[in-house]
């Protein structure tokens, strides 16, 4: 402080002021120690929580009836405290509110630590948070908590997956820049990606035949939905008859603005550099148009 | 079929996007219970239990039956988990009602559920294998190009997918129960919305929804209260990878829809039905399952969604509940439209009852468009 | 009831590891061979067991489809449990009358994650999963408190593993026991091996059943039941799920021959025999049981398999086969099969 008329003052008791409770008081905070709340019952039947020794409306003695409440209440007022101060129960935002515990017509002060100002509102209903060790202290709650409506449960679950069979044959023949698919001795139809058995004739597909990498759109969704797989927004996915295949591939459609894509547009693959080929669909860019005139669907 | 089945009890929970009120356990109770008292039965007077839903990974639970089996009271009965993709809701009331219809039970509760708001669809819907390079984001990235064909076969203007999702919505305002409810929809609210996959908007997609529904299957002499009586039931599967599948039209559905009302002894569904409950996911799905259903010729889908005949006041109305479009707890959504058929014919729609419906269609498809599921419910005994 | 009957049976050569195949390339030669068998090639009903969380994905059973030859398109179904209970599906729809045959398959492949983790994924969500209590665990707690005897255990992995040497679709495990304890009291003999593999069955209704089949396994009962869920409402050494379905499907009104029982811990086999109140004379898994190799969302079905081929080709006149789902034998499915 650089003026020389300002000074700092501290006005504390030395290890704080030693105040006697009287029974009323002191049964509550018993309780809670204990890990209950109780209140006191009036003359005229109602119950004080916090517990006070007289009926406040009329100044008479309560009954030294005590009733256990709670441990669940109902806000009934609350205001947001968004920047707690030293002395506050939390050191979070939270609410001071008034809670009418469960059995209590009176509401008790305390703090809310709701996480958000949405959380709590009048009628939201609120547990008591009890501190590890008690001491018969009103902290002894260290506070009042939303009920639990919501539990997170992390589900992770691990595979190993293996690409063998007619999927092994397929991702081999994409690892060396090649379609292959296989046709039906049935029917005759051409799958690609290869696969072994025919789904109209349920019988096993032995033929493997090899495809070109160029195709006909038959149809397509233009996503306007962000993909991490995707390079951009929007994004054309598209249906692809292969040349000589009989059911079309899905497959990303690049190299042209999402919006001149059609139905019947000529495509050919574009493969990444031999170099970076795997046994992966990755191995493909994406089909871009080859110019040609559009195909009649 | 052996013996008649009928629907005696229905019970549905209000769909939202987070029923951050409820367990698991609490949400599918709270539509078992329901159907429970609205067939005036305890779970004392129930023979088995039959629980759908679609895929585990919503919940990141798995086989939920076992978790579920006492919730639902099946504790010391017999208790079965269907899944079949999407048409799952309506599998479950068809392997529900098989079970009365072959005798082996009286009562049956079927339940199917979604609680989406666990984790997130669309990562439940396009988990990334190792080895797949399909950019297929969501259901709505898997049947886009579907719908583009369906344009570009049919000729429809683009607008008619706009009609479907104010209609849809306009009957949702009338549902306590939907998900979905716009005060104000209409066609430029919709085309105001920005395109997820291309062709399809924003509104014009389904919500994620939490929920559950249940009903009560009785055999004839177990039937309480107002039954709907089960006239017909099919389903049909086809494989995905068939060359040559028309995913415009699946075979499957076209079979599936000549099964049922075969049974029903429906010639000509527009005129013998009185409403259907269908499985409209996104809005163009409303003309494509017109001519898919028969209610229109091929390519002539549209038209009759533009003349409004599939409206509430329409002579075929579709989706009086608001279908999927308004409420999609994908497991439930199925067994919803399948329950909100025998409501109808009960007279027990409420603001969304079509006046006098006799005959109802309830339909479910799933998968890539190749599960299909389906019934048929009226108000007469088959 | 109407008269159905288990017409052919078909599994895979099952393995303790990924051999890289697909699900639906597991299935094809099963399906293949239950055709073969039976001439057939289209069904009434087709329906169909398995698990997402064994494949890691989504609607696992979606690809199945492209195996069976499903077109023109075909009545079918699918539950998320072993395909026993697609069976007992299966039996209802022919109940109909309408149809008379149907096609049943249950696949899995435990080879691709740690079956022992996934299985705690079926466990009550808030107070039982987030535990980490795993397959193993909750089966010893099941087996602590049946307090069975070692040497009763250990005779139960001998004969297992001595039979499924025999069985050419088991595997091959050693007569040694491993000796390791992973949770006590288990030992890892108890415990089921690791297995990848798909079975098929046919049934087929009335005369239909007699055309296609010698010897028909006629399904004399079938009732399947459930129990709470929690393991600390239960007492976990009695099963009276497997009791109440035993009863349900009238496995005491004659003498058991055989039963192949679903029991992938050894010490789920006393309590499961105790239930079914199977005699000394009853010769149990002589497959060698789920303990010579457990497919998980196949062994159910396998058990039933099981049962019926010993009357398929005459060594016996009534079996038994049993199924389960859920931890320690939450869910228990009896079939009586009969000459």
């Amino acid at each position: 402080m650089s003026d020389p008329l300002t000074a700092e003052h501290v006005l504390e008791f030395p290890g704080g002021y030693t105040r006697s409770t009287g029974p009323v008081i002191g049964r509550f905070l018993t309780e809670l120690r204990a890990g209950r709340i109780v209140g006191t019952r009036t003359a005229g039947g109602r119950v004080l929580v916090p517990p006070l020794e007289y009926d406040p409306a009329t100044g008479d003695p309560v009954t030294g009836e005590y009733v256990e409440v709670g441990p669940a209440g109902t806000v009934t007022a609350c205001a947001w405290v968004a920047e707690p101060r030293p002395e506050h129960p939390l050191d979070r935002p939270f609410a001071w509110a008034l809670i009418q515990l469960d059995g209590a017509d009176t509401a008790l002060v305390h703090a809310v630590d709701a996480g958000n100002p949405k959380a709590v509102r009048p009628g939201t209903r609120v547990w008591p948070v009890w501190r590890g060790e008690r001491r018969g202290h009103i902290t002894d709650l260290s506070c009042f908590a939303p009920e639990v409506t919501r539990i997170v449960s992390p589900v992770r679950v691990p595979y190993t997956l293996r690409a063998g069979g007619a999927l092994g044959v397929f991702l081999e023949g994409i690892r060396r820049g090649v379609f292959i698919g296989g046709r039906c001795a049935s029917c005759g139809k051409v799958y690609v990606p290869y696969r072994l058995s025919c789904p109209q004739c349920g019988v096993a597909i032995g033929e493997r035949v090899e495809l070109p990498d160029t195709g006909t759109v038959t149809t397509f969704a233009i996503n306007n939905l962000p993909d991490p797989r995707a390079p951009e927004v929007p994004f054309v996915s598209a249906y692809v008859l292969l040349d000589g295949a009989d059911v079309p591939l899905i497959a990303l459609v690049g190299g042209i603005p999402a919006h001149e894509v059609r139905q019947g547009m000529r495509v050919r693959a574009e493969w990444v550099p031999e170099s970076e080929r795997t046994a992966s669909m990755a191995n493909i860019r994406w089909f871009a148009p080859t110019g040609e005139l559009d195909v009649e669907l | 079929m052996a013996e008649r089945c009928a629907v005696i009890g229905v019970g549905q929970t209000h769909y939202t996007t987070k029923r951050r009120d409820v367990s698991i356990a609490g949400l599918v109770r709270e539509a078992a219970l329901r159907a429970l008292e609205d067939a005036g039965l305890t779970f004392q007077d129930i023979d088995a239990v039959v629980i759908g839903k679609a895929p585990d990974l919503f919940e990141g639970v798995m086989m939920p039956e076992a978790y579920l089996a006492d919730a639902l009271g099946a504790a010391g009965k017999p208790m079965m988990r269907v899944h079949t993709a999407g048409s799952v809701g309506g599998s479950t009331a068809l392997v529900g009602a098989g079970l009365i219809q072959s005798g082996v039970h009286e009562r049956v509760l079927v339940v199917a559920f979604e609680k989406q708001s666990e984790s997130n669809a669309t990562w439940a819907l396009s988990t990334h294998l190792p080895f797949s390079s399909s950019l297929v984001v969501g259901a709505g990235g898997y049947f886009a190009p579907h719908i583009r064909e369906y344009m570009r076969r049919s000729g429809a203007p683009g607008h008619i997918g706009v009609l479907v999702a104010v209609k849809d919505r306009l009957n949702a305002l009338k549902n306590p129960y939907a998900h979905l409810r716009i005060p104000g929809i209409d066609r430029a609210m919709v085309e105001s919305t920005p395109m997820l996959w291309e062709p399809i908007r924003y509104l014009e997609t389904c919500p994620s929804s939490d929920g559950a529904c249940a009903i009560v299957l009785s055999s004839e002499r177990a039937a309480t209260g107002t039954p709907a009586w089960v006239h017909g039931a099919a389903m049909r599967s086809e494989p995905i990878f068939r060359a040559g599948r028309d995913t415009v039209s699946p075979q499957a559905g076209k079979d599936c829809a000549a099964d049922v009302y075969r049974q029903a002894g429906v010639t000509d569904p527009r005129r013998r039905l009185d409403v259907a409950e269908v499985y409209v996911p996104f809005s163009w799905y409303e003309p494509m399952w017109l001519e898919n259903l028969g209610f229109a010729a091929e390519g002539e889908g549209w038209k009759v969604t533009e003349s409004g005949a599939t409206a509430l006041d329409g002579d075929i109305p579709w989706n009086p509940s608001g279908g999927v479009l308004s409420s999609n707890p994908i497991g439930a959504s199925g067994l919803i439209r399948f329950a909100e058929a025998a409501l109808q014919v009960r007279g027990a729609a409420g603001d969304h009852q079509v006046d006098g419906a006799r005959l109802a269609l309830g339909h479910a498809y799933g998968g890539g468009a190749q599960f299909f599921a389906m019934w048929i419910v009226g108000r007469e005994k088959p | 009831m109407r008269e159905v009957a288990i017409v052919a049976f078909a599994q895979t050569r099952h393995t303790g590891h990924d051999t890289g195949l697909s699900e639906p390339e597991l299935i094809l030669p099963v399906i293949e061979e239950v055709k073969a068998r039976t001439g057939l090639s289209r069904f009434g009903f087709t329906c169909s067991g398995s698990c997402d969380y064994l494949a890691g994905a989504p609607f696992s059973f979606v690809s199945a489809l492209d195996a069976i030859g499903a077109w023109p398109p075909i009545s079918e179904s699918h539950v998320e449990m072993d395909g026993a209970w697609a069976l007992y599906e299966a039996w209802v729809r022919l109940q109909h009358g309408d149809v008379d045959t149907a096609l049943v398959y249950g696949f899995g492949k435990s080879s691709q994650g740690d079956l022992r983790a996934i299985m705690t994924l079926q466990l009550d969500p808030y107070y039982l999963a987030p535990l980490g209590l795993d397959q193993l665990s909750y089966a010893a707690l099941q087996a602590a408190a049946l307090g069975a005897g070692r040497d009763e255990l250990d005779a139960i992995a001998r004969r297992s593993r001595a039979d499924g040497r025999r069985n050419p679709y088991a595997l091959d495990l050693p007569d040694d026991l491993p000796g390791g304890s992973p949770v006590e009291p288990l030992k890892e003999s108890d415990v089921a091996p690791l297995t990848d593999g798909a079975a098929a069955v046919v049934l087929a209704a009335g005369d239909r059943a007699r055309e296609l089949c010698a010897n028909p396994a006629w399904i004399a009962g079938i009732a399947h039941r459930i129990e709470p869920h929690y393991l600390g409402l239960r007492d976990l050494a009695r099963s009276p799920s497997t009791a109440d379905a035993a009863r349900a499907a009238g496995v005491g009104k004659g003498p058991v021959e055989v039963a192949e029982l679903h029991a992938q811990f050894t010490h789920e086999e006393p309590i499961l025999r105790r239930a079914l109140d199977l005699p000394d004379s009853t010769v149990i898994n002589p497959s060698g049981g789920p303990l010579a190799a457990n497919p998980v969302m196949a062994t159910g079905l396998i058990r039933i398999g099981e049962a019926a081929r010993r009357i398929h080709d005459g060594a016996a006149r009534r079996t038994v086969g049993h199924a389960t789902s859920g931890p320690c034998l939450q869910h228990n499915l009896v079939t009586v099969l009969e000459a």
